[in-house]
């Protein structure tokens, strides 16, 4: 097993070029990147929509609001 | 890297940009710094994060794509020729000079180089629009300005093969245009669909101040951001390149450093000429607040902008006294836009990024009239028409429209303003409730220790 492509450092270094492990699988890793990036937009849009809806129930009267603005100081 | 000069060359090189992105992380502190103390209190947290989380967003989305479209569209594509190809592919996320390569030792450090103009370009967005934007829809907006807008105006005007360099004479060396004019452009897009904060203007349409809670923050985040900036200057040149591997029309065998269009220039240049348009931005700014803090450190930096353009070239008092001059201008328009069309830009980065830089790139214009734009044959010599349509392509066509047509995208689907109630309770109440909560159940539980129960 050899991920890298190198097995040995008894080489000339002029003719070593990329030595990342699992070469040739760079758009399969682009694709499983570009899932997350998109879903972690997705996902943490819905966090921070839950997350106002539930300070809305929770705080959203005028007393806490009230309070909250007099406590900025 | 075939003999001990060439390794030099290599390793000085590779090691001058990996300290410039080391510098420029500053900028990234200091705008955080300044962003927390402008916010008021109940919303610390959460304008720390915004701004914070645009650091990977943009990271990621810049390897992706938007390194790929730097070197894809320095044709247009389509006005002096097609998509490049060969060197957009070599450039791609898929490439193997994009990951660790024995034979390619300057990609990485190039590429975070660009990196590090990207955050500041969505550093400078964030600061105007805090207090009120969902933080979905500002990460959104990052990407758009750190990964397209702003590298799409790279292509154009700030590649040596650029089309605005060819056919306008487009100069731009440190970036008025292409980063500070951009990114002040796109906030203000943003903000005339995002509106103002709450309080912000009073009934009869009078602004009222919305003091920022800690000016000393503010400040020491401005003070760092001049730190940073000296990373963001050296960045822009090429340190050190023979006129053979130029291989335009420079004769001899003197080796220089350039500007990012390969015309030469020296690192004493434009450290004079930084330290003077900052002393001339400074200057004014305190001047013309008549001593406030924020507006003198901000002239600062709206003096570096402006001179930006052409500080390759210019004498250090034409640099003092051209970021004087655009500090002048920048501050007035930050008021009358503020007054005439109700803007509020909560930190005044359309000011000292918008309107400076695009007030830089129209000096630049007239003051280095005829000057050659590239080493390269067939160009147009810098001139005041090509910088002015540059300034409008920078800071209208690719900054503020993206930023007014993805807001009103983000608006019409209600995703871009926080709830109203939550703006006025602040976007931390909630958590600091919580914390204040565990807090005092911690403290009683140790109390009753104490008691011995």
């Amino acid at each position: 097993m050899n991920t890298t492509g190198v097995s040995s450092w008894a080489v000339d270094l002029a003719d070593v070029g990329a030595i990342y492990p699992f070469q040739g699988l760079e758009l399969i890793l682009l694709i499983i990147a570009l899932i997350f990036w998109i879903w972690w937009h997705i996902a943490t849009f819905r966090m921070e929509f839950d997350r106002q809806d539930e300070k809305i129930r929770k705080y959203g009267n005028s007393e806490h609001i009230t309070n909250a603005i007099e406590n900025d100081k | 890297m075939g003999n001990n000069l060439d390794a030099l060359t290599t390793i000085f090189t590779e090691f001058y940009y990996w300290l410039t992105v080391a510098l420029m992380f500053l900028i990234h502190v200091g705008f955080c710094m300044y962003e927390v103390g402008a916010s008021r209190r109940r919303n610390h947290m959460h304008t720390l994060l915004k701004n914070s989380m645009l650091i990977p967003l943009v990271t990621i989305t810049f390897f992706f794509f938007g390194w790929w479209i730097y070197w894809a569209f320095p044709n247009g594509p389509f006005i002096t020729g097609g998509i490049e190809w060969e060197a957009a592919n070599a450039n791609s996320p898929v490439s193997d000079i994009m990951g660790t390569n024995l034979s390619d030792r300057i990609t990485g450090v190039f590429w975070a180089a660009f990196l590090l103009f990207s955050w500041t370009a969505a550093s400078i967005v964030s600061g105007s629009v805090i207090e009120r934007i969902n933080s979905g829809a500002f990460w959104i907006l990052a990407v758009l300005i750190g990964s397209g807008a702003w590298i799409i105006d790279a292509a154009w005007g700030w590649h040596y093969q650029g089309w605005m360099v060819q056919l306008l004479g487009y100069h731009d060396a440190y970036a008025s245009g292409v980063i500070h004019a951009v990114a002040g452009g796109f906030a203000l897009g943003v903000l005339v669909v995002l509106g103002p904060r709450l309080g912000k203007f009073a009934a009869d349409g009078k602004p009222r101040d919305i003091l920022p809670h800690n000016p000393w923050l503010v400040c020491i985040g401005l003070f760092l951001i001049y730190t940073g900036f000296w990373g963001f200057y050296v960045a822009c040149n090429v340190p050190l390149i023979s006129p053979e591997a130029i291989g335009g029309q420079i004769t001899g065998e003197t080796w220089t450093a350039t500007t990012i269009y390969l015309t030469p220039t020296t690192l004493g240049a434009i450290t004079f000429n930084f330290l003077m348009s900052l002393s001339g931005g400074m200057m004014m700014g305190y001047f013309v607040s008549k001593g406030n803090a924020f507006w003198t450190y901000s002239g600062g930096l709206a003096g570096i902008i402006t001179a930006s353009a052409g500080n390759d070239l210019y004498h250090p008092i034409q640099a003092m006294i051209i970021g004087g001059v655009g500090t002048y201008i920048a501050y007035k328009l930050h008021y009358w836009v503020e007054n005439k069309f109700k803007i509020d830009d909560a930190v005044g980065a359309v000011a000292v990024h918008g309107y400076a830089g695009f007030i830089g790139l129209v000096i630049c214009g007239f003051v280095l009239w005829g000057h050659p734009s590239s080493p390269y044959e067939g160009y147009a010599a810098i001139n005041p028409l090509g910088n002015f349509i540059g300034a409008i392509i920078m800071f209208g066509v690719l900054g503020f429209l993206p930023g007014y047509i993805a807001s009103k995208i983000l608006h019409a689907f209600g995703l871009l303003r926080i709830p109203k109630e939550v703006e006025l309770m602040g976007l931390d109440f909630g958590t600091a409730q919580e914390e204040e909560a565990a807090a005092r159940e911690v403290r009683e539980a140790e109390i009753a220790m104490a008691n011995g129960k």
